[in-house]
């Protein structure tokens, strides 16, 4: 767990101001097409809007649900950020959603199942205020990302249900594997939950993190319960529960983290970092020893956020992105020597890992940090 | 040594069988050449604010006058691209210029908003505090990088003596960087920023921080004393003292490697001293170990610190009838140690000692024999255990703004 890092905001030039972005959503029963409003018909394969303009202002979306599953829809802007949503509208459901929306590209998508990345269609709003100039690369970049810490919250839920459905039922080896496989989304994409605030202390916190007070909950406490004390209590299954319900408020929330490229570039960092003073020194996995794990899906976290963002490193820092591309490969080339396969996830156990090898892996890390560091400002350009 | 003496100084022990190589090399090299003081000393007015120039024959922070505080780094490659490691050691003696000089490394500690600086700023607004940067290749580097045939013959690494209890965490490596600067903050800042610019191609093996210099190049110099209590580096060589330097501590071209010429050879060695026993012995135990009087730092049976030592009047174990290049060929070494301490040990103790360097010609006629002599039979080994160990071959100076360390090494036809 790391300190709460307040997302670069004002690095990012052109970047709408989040202040003038106030939404509010109202019942009401309002057919689409009515008073102004954009009406959107929500189906399970589809997402029809009557309009792709809008002015500036108030924008309402009068919102029909035809399909057969509970529905969600959003105004997303360019960088995938949500200005505005309405959650679970269930099938035949109508719902109006009204927001204040600044000029500028956005887009209207309506997520069926109320996962992955929906449907979508296109709305430009103009008028007053005017949208400052983005690099619509960048907002690519930033939009494939919030994507991918969706997905990687999406895909972690069940397996985190297999690991606290284990401690529920009691069954402590099952439970033991099924440790670390529930932490890799959540891993690879730490940065992003850890703009939060108040979900990584009550999910990721270790026992030397607690403030006095504190209640310890979450993966660690669970992780000594099994592999420390080798027991699993009543106490153990309440915080299975309560770790199923603090992932699933991350998982709801991912959507609406404040992701620019400038966060992307110092997330990956930051995850490099984070391997540096956790998993490298076996602090993070103290009980489990599965700090290979942990360590892999950081690494993997931060490639992603690099490879989504290289294209425009590349136009302003070519040095910079031949050194990354090298060093990434070493360092993955590195901890592929601790696994039986490239695509396996069971790491050697680091308590198995010598004083001399862990130091071959935290120069590893420093080789490839160093140079990771510079991925922001190559990434704002000149 | 009879058996009588040894009884005299506290008997067998397993102490008894470790060595020494720090002060008493200080002393001994006094000891023979007690007369070599009137030299130039125009170094030693050098204002402790100065920058000391970084091109030259020589590398600056051998025979340049001894700072007050170190910061000693020793580097493993982690490349296996050659280029990379020269593009490496370009970059490096372009930020050691600049640091020498008193300037921040590349565009300095402030730059733009989303990255980190260029320098890491916690020397900003301090003076260059003479700081020197001198840089070393160790055996190991030979191996790889088709450099096989260029290693000298004399850097091999060092034989194993008698009571050497080394932490291989503590010694070798392929590369090292000698900081010494009047401020402890001003060194630190530069092998900081140097380990900084390595990431990727080299990694630091282990460093040693040190204050207190063991030992003086300069002849006007008041004599330092050791954490022993102990006056040191007497007569150690000076830097105006061409000819000795030229004898004792610079590889001539007849030596070998041509890439080496105007180089030297460095002895690091981390040697822990027992300081809670040694405060609880006798101040006369303590005077006949070293062979000279804590006060003045007089050789035994002698009034001044730079009287001439008589052997005969000294224990036979005595560390400096033992130490002295007499006893050696004459041959001797330019010590530029520190004192250190790494705070306390889990037991309470100091973890204290001399970070003992030495430079010279050839180590197999300057340390090594001293050492094995001492490590059988010094008296002082009761007190002290070498705990680190390490070997560099120094190359000569780098020569302009062109130049760049180890490029003799790197760029030089394959047989010298």
């Amino acid at each position: 767990m790391r300190p709460l890092r307040r997302p670069v905001l004002a690095v990012l030039s052109g970047a709408l101001a989040l202040g003038g972005l106030t939404a509010c959503t109202e019942k009401s029963d309002a057919k689409a097409g009515e008073d102004g409003a954009i009406g959107v018909t929500a189906a399970d394969t589809t997402c029809d809007t009557t309009a792709k303009t809008a002015k500036a202002g108030k924008v309402t979306l009068a919102i029909a649900n035809k399909g057969k599953r509970a529905t969600e829809v959003e105004i997303v802007m360019p960088d995938g950020r949500i200005v505005s949503e309405k959650e679970n509208i269930g099938p035949g459901v109508s719902y109006t959603l009204t927001a204040e929306v600044k000029a500028g590209s956005y887009e209207i998508a309506c997520r069926p199942g109320m996962v992955g990345h929906g449907v979508r269609q296109k709305l430009t709003v103009s008028g007053k205020g005017s949208a400052a100039e983005r690099d619509p690369r960048l907002d690519a970049a930033v939009s494939a990302y919030r994507d991918y810490a969706q997905d990687q919250a999406d895909q972690t839920l069940p397996k985190v249900m297999v690991f606290t459905d284990a401690i529920r039922a009691g069954e402590l080896d099952a439970a033991k594997k099924a440790y670390a496989p529930s932490r890799i989304g959540w891993e690879r994409t730490e940065p992003v939950a850890e703009s939060f605030g108040d979900i990584d202390p009550k999910t990721d916190t270790r026992a030397d993190g607690l403030e006095k007070g504190q209640k310890w909950t979450g993966w660690h406490r669970l992780e000594k319960a099994l592999f420390e004390d080798g027991k699993i209590g009543a106490e153990e299954k309440t915080l299975a529960t309560r770790l199923d319900k603090d992932l699933k408020d991350w998982q709801r929330r991912v959507g609406r983290a404040v992701i620019t490229p400038t966060s992307m570039a110092n997330g990956a960092k930051d995850l490099l970092d984070e391997v540096a003073t956790g998993k490298v020194t076996g602090e993070e996995e103290r009980y489990s020893h599965t700090d290979l794990v942990d360590f892999k899906a950081n690494v993997e976290g931060a490639e992603k956020a690099y490879t989504l963002l290289r294209a425009v490193a590349k136009t302003n820092d070519p040095d910079l992105v031949a050194r990354l591309d090298t060093r990434f490969a070493a360092l993955d080339k590195q901890l592929d020597a601790y696994r039986p396969s490239p695509d396996s996830y069971e790491f050697t156990s680091y308590d198995k890992v010598g004083e001399a090898r862990r130091k071959k892996l935290s120069d590893g890390v420093n080789a490839l940090a160093e140079p990771l560091s510079k991925l922001a400002a190559a990434v704002v350009g000149k | 040594m009879s058996a009588d003496e040894q009884g005299a100084h506290g008997g067998p022990s397993r102490r008894n069988l470790l060595g020494w190589g720090g002060a008493g090399l200080v002393l001994g090299a006094g000891a023979a050449t007690g007369t070599a003081l009137a030299l130039d000393d125009g170094d030693a007015k050098a204002a402790p604010a100065a920058a000391v120039p970084f091109h030259g024959a020589h590398q600056a922070g051998i025979a340049t006058p001894v700072q007050d505080r170190l910061h000693f780094a020793a580097f493993d490659v982690t490349t296996s691209e050659r280029a990379d490691l020269v593009a490496l050691l370009k970059e490096w003696t372009k930020a050691a210029a600049r640091m020498t000089a008193g300037h921040a490394v590349g565009e300095g500690a402030f730059g733009a908003d989303e990255a980190p600086p260029d320098d890491t700023g916690e020397a900003y607004g301090l003076s260059p505090a003479r700081l020197t940067l001198t840089f070393g290749v160790g055996p190991s580097l030979f191996t790889r990088f088709g450099l096989e045939d260029r290693r000298p013959d004399a850097l091999e690494e060092l034989p194993a003596f008698p009571g050497d209890h080394l932490d291989k965490a503590r010694g070798g490596g392929d590369l090292c960087v000698q900081a010494c600067a009047d401020d402890p903050q001003v060194a630190v800042h530069a092998i900081r920023n140097l380990a900084r610019i390595g990431f990727g191609t080299v990694a630091i093996r282990w460093s040693q921080l040190g204050f207190g210099k063991t030992s003086s190049t300069t002849p006007g110099a008041e004599t330092p004393r050791n954490l022993f209590g102990f006056k040191d580096g007497t007569h150690n060589i000076a830097g105006g003292e061409t000819a000795a330097l030229d004898q004792h501590v610079w590889v001539p071209e007849k030596d070998g490697p041509a890439w080496l010429a105007g180089g030297s050879y460095l002895v690091a060695r981390r040697i822990r001293m027992n300081i809670e026993v040694w405060d609880r012995t006798s101040l006369r135990e303590q005077e006949d170990v070293f062979g000279r009087t804590k006060r003045t730092g007089a050789p035994a049976g002698k009034l001044a610190e730079h009287d001439p030592v008589s052997p005969r009047a000294m224990l036979p174990t005595a560390h400096v009838r033992l130490a002295r290049p007499a006893a050696h060929g004459g041959h001797r070494i330019l010590r530029r140690g520190y004192s250190f301490t790494d705070g306390t040990d889990g037991l309470g103790r100091l973890d204290a000692g001399l970070f003992f360097l030495a430079y010279q010609r050839d180590p197999r006629t300057g340390f090594i024999p001293v050492q094995r002599e001492l490590a059988r039979h010094d008296a002082l080994n009761e007190y002290i255990q070498h705990v680190g160990s390490a070997l560099f071959a120094i190359p000569p100076g780098v020569r302009d703004a062109h130049d760049w360390w180890g490029r003799a090494l790197f760029t030089a036809p394959a047989k010298d």
